[in-house]
């Protein structure tokens, strides 16, 4: 078995310990879900948008240590910011915010950065659908 | 934090006993077996009496052990030995689809090399079908290697059949017991084998330590040359104190297995009955009575390996899982997917093997442990649906 410790740098381990913004949002804004069984990863990320800001966010992940600190980390890292500035969050900055990975677990990062980006994507499609419905 | 171990199926520590047996073999008995005065000559009888020892262990004749450096190697040395020692004769080869990769990268090797390699499928519980081994028999298939049991999931294979089968075709049998040598009785001739991998740190012998049983009359190259050590087959000089350590494992192994089998399968049946009642949507993967008494192995539905391993671990609980979300692949276990697992059940198992020092009290507190663990686990699975 691997030495987890060694592995995983501390703010991994916090938030994997204490992961923050865990659960669904009743009536969201916009759903993202990305990864797949074949690679043991799977994130939904939920987001409530007001006045194109992000007010909340929340994950569901069925994954690793790095998968489950990687979906807390974004979502915390996404509240308060507009759809723009929340659209230029790169896998590298949830890394970085983590204090690194290890190389074989940046895929997470991209789960993570792909996950937020599919929800902003499925808000903005909503909200072009609700635009053309009232036009 | 008092840690709990239960991953003896990777390592396990080695006995004090087999420690002061090594240690003289560091310093005042340092000799090389191959020099000619005393020292050297001291050093070939320890050699000798651990080779006697660990042929004892296995029924075999201590001419028929050569030391390697591992279990590993001797997978290598067996399956490669064999394949060279034999292409005249033929150049298929027959394995199983849940060997350690020892065996399997071995034959992948070989492969590339012009032999053909046919990979038996295993039923759902990890059992091989002594009646395929039959069948995929051509008229060119020079070795059958099926391990006698499986490291990840405990299933004890069919050898003793597989060897009546072997026999008949004239075709060389090899099975890696690296996980059976000293955990369950195993006789070379009873399962009927011409070639058995073993390795010491298994059974609480030191790392850097195996042997291979090699049937008087089994044609097979050298795996190493340079030097006229262990029959010729493997040259180098000898790992003393490693190969005193397995002799010295070997005989404690032999004195203590069967109280060993019958209180590690307790244990292992209060663990998987405890866990299979107190966590919903799991299943014992691997056979449920042809099992080895120190292992378990569960998949847990909606959640993943590694992150019930560190949680675990957290609680000073050392596991293993056939998850693999740190390899490169990212694949699962290639033992749980060829039983027909789905890729989210092999990512969710969990190994716990038990050892000499795993205790009632230990067994308990997984089976405390476990079930808050996957609770929280699933609070945030996006397979299961939150309760609104």
């Amino acid at each position: 078995m691997r030495d987890v410790w060694s592995l995983y740098s501390e703010k991994v381990m916090e938030h994997f310990k204490n992961p923050r913004n865990v659960g669904e949002i009743e009536n969201p804004d916009g759903i993202g879900h990305v990864g797949n069984p074949v690679c043991g990863d799977i994130m939904e990320l939920y987001i409530k948008v007001n006045d194109s800001t992000i007010t909340d966010a929340k994950f569901k992940t069925f994954g690793c240590g790095a998968a489950i600190a990687t979906s807390s980390m974004v979502t915390e890292m996404v509240k308060g910011k507009s759809i723009s500035e929340a659209l230029e969050i790169s896998n590298r900055a949830v890394a970085e915010a983590l204090d690194g990975l290890p190389p074989v677990k940046m895929h997470c990062s991209v789960l993570a950065e792909e996950a937020l980006k599919s929800a902003i994507e499925d808000y903005l499609a909503k909200r072009r659908g609700k635009d053309n419905a009232s036009e | 934090m008092k840690r709990i171990y239960l991953d003896y199926a990777a390592t396990t520590p080695t006995h004090p006993e087999v420690v002061k047996a090594m240690l003289p073999y560091f310093t005042e008995e340092f000799g090389n077996p191959s020099s000619i005065h005393s020292y050297g000559q001291e050093a070939k009888g320890a050699i000798e009496e651990a080779r006697a020892k660990v042929a004892d262990l296995i029924g075999a004749r201590s001419e028929e052990i050569i030391f390697t450096s591992g279990g590993t190697e001797a997978d290598n040395f067996a399956i490669k030995g064999a394949a060279f020692a034999n292409e005249s004769r033929g150049n298929h080869i027959i394995t199983s689809s849940i060997e350690h990769h020892a065996v399997i990268e071995s034959c992948k090797f070989l492969e590339k090399r012009g032999f053909k390699v046919t990979y038996l499928p295993e039923d759902e519980h990890g059992l091989v079908d002594p009646e395929d081994v039959r069948k995929a028999i051509t008229g060119k298939t020079i070795l059958i290697s099926v391990m006698h049991a499986n490291n990840e999931v405990g299933t004890i294979e069919p050898i003793a059949e597989i060897s009546k089968i072997a026999k008949e075709a004239g075709i060389y049998l090899h099975t890696d017991a690296v996980q059976t040598v000293g955990h369950i009785p195993v006789d070379v001739n009873e399962l009927g084998v011409d070639l058995l991998a073993m390795s010491a740190h298994k059974l609480y012998g030191p790392k850097g330590t195996g042997a291979l049983y090699i049937r008087k009359g089994t044609k097979l190259v050298s795996f190493m040359h340079g030097g006229e050590q262990e029959r010729r087959r493997r040259a180098s000089t000898e790992n003393v104190p490693g190969i005193v350590g397995f002799g010295r494992a070997a005989e404690l192994a032999q004195q203590e297995i069967g109280g060993e089998v019958e209180r590690l399968t307790y244990l292992r049946d209060k663990l998987i009955t405890g866990l299979l009642e107190q966590i919903d949507h799991t299943r014992l993967n691997g056979h449920p009575i042809k099992r080895l008494p120190n292992n378990v192995n569960i998949s847990v539905d909606f959640v993943e390996g590694e992150s019930m391993l560190l949680n675990l671990d957290l609680e000073g609980i050392c596991a293993s899982t056939g998850s693999a979300c740190s390899s490169q692949s990212l694949e699962p276990s290639h033992v749980l997917l060829a039983m027909g697992l789905s890729h989210e059940q092999a990512h969710g198992s969990l190994r716990f093997s038990l050892g000499k020092w795993t205790t009632e009290e230990e067994i308990n507190r997984v089976l405390e442990v476990l079930p808050q663990v996957v609770a929280k686990l699933r609070a945030m699975s996006p397979f299961l649906k939150s309760q609104r």
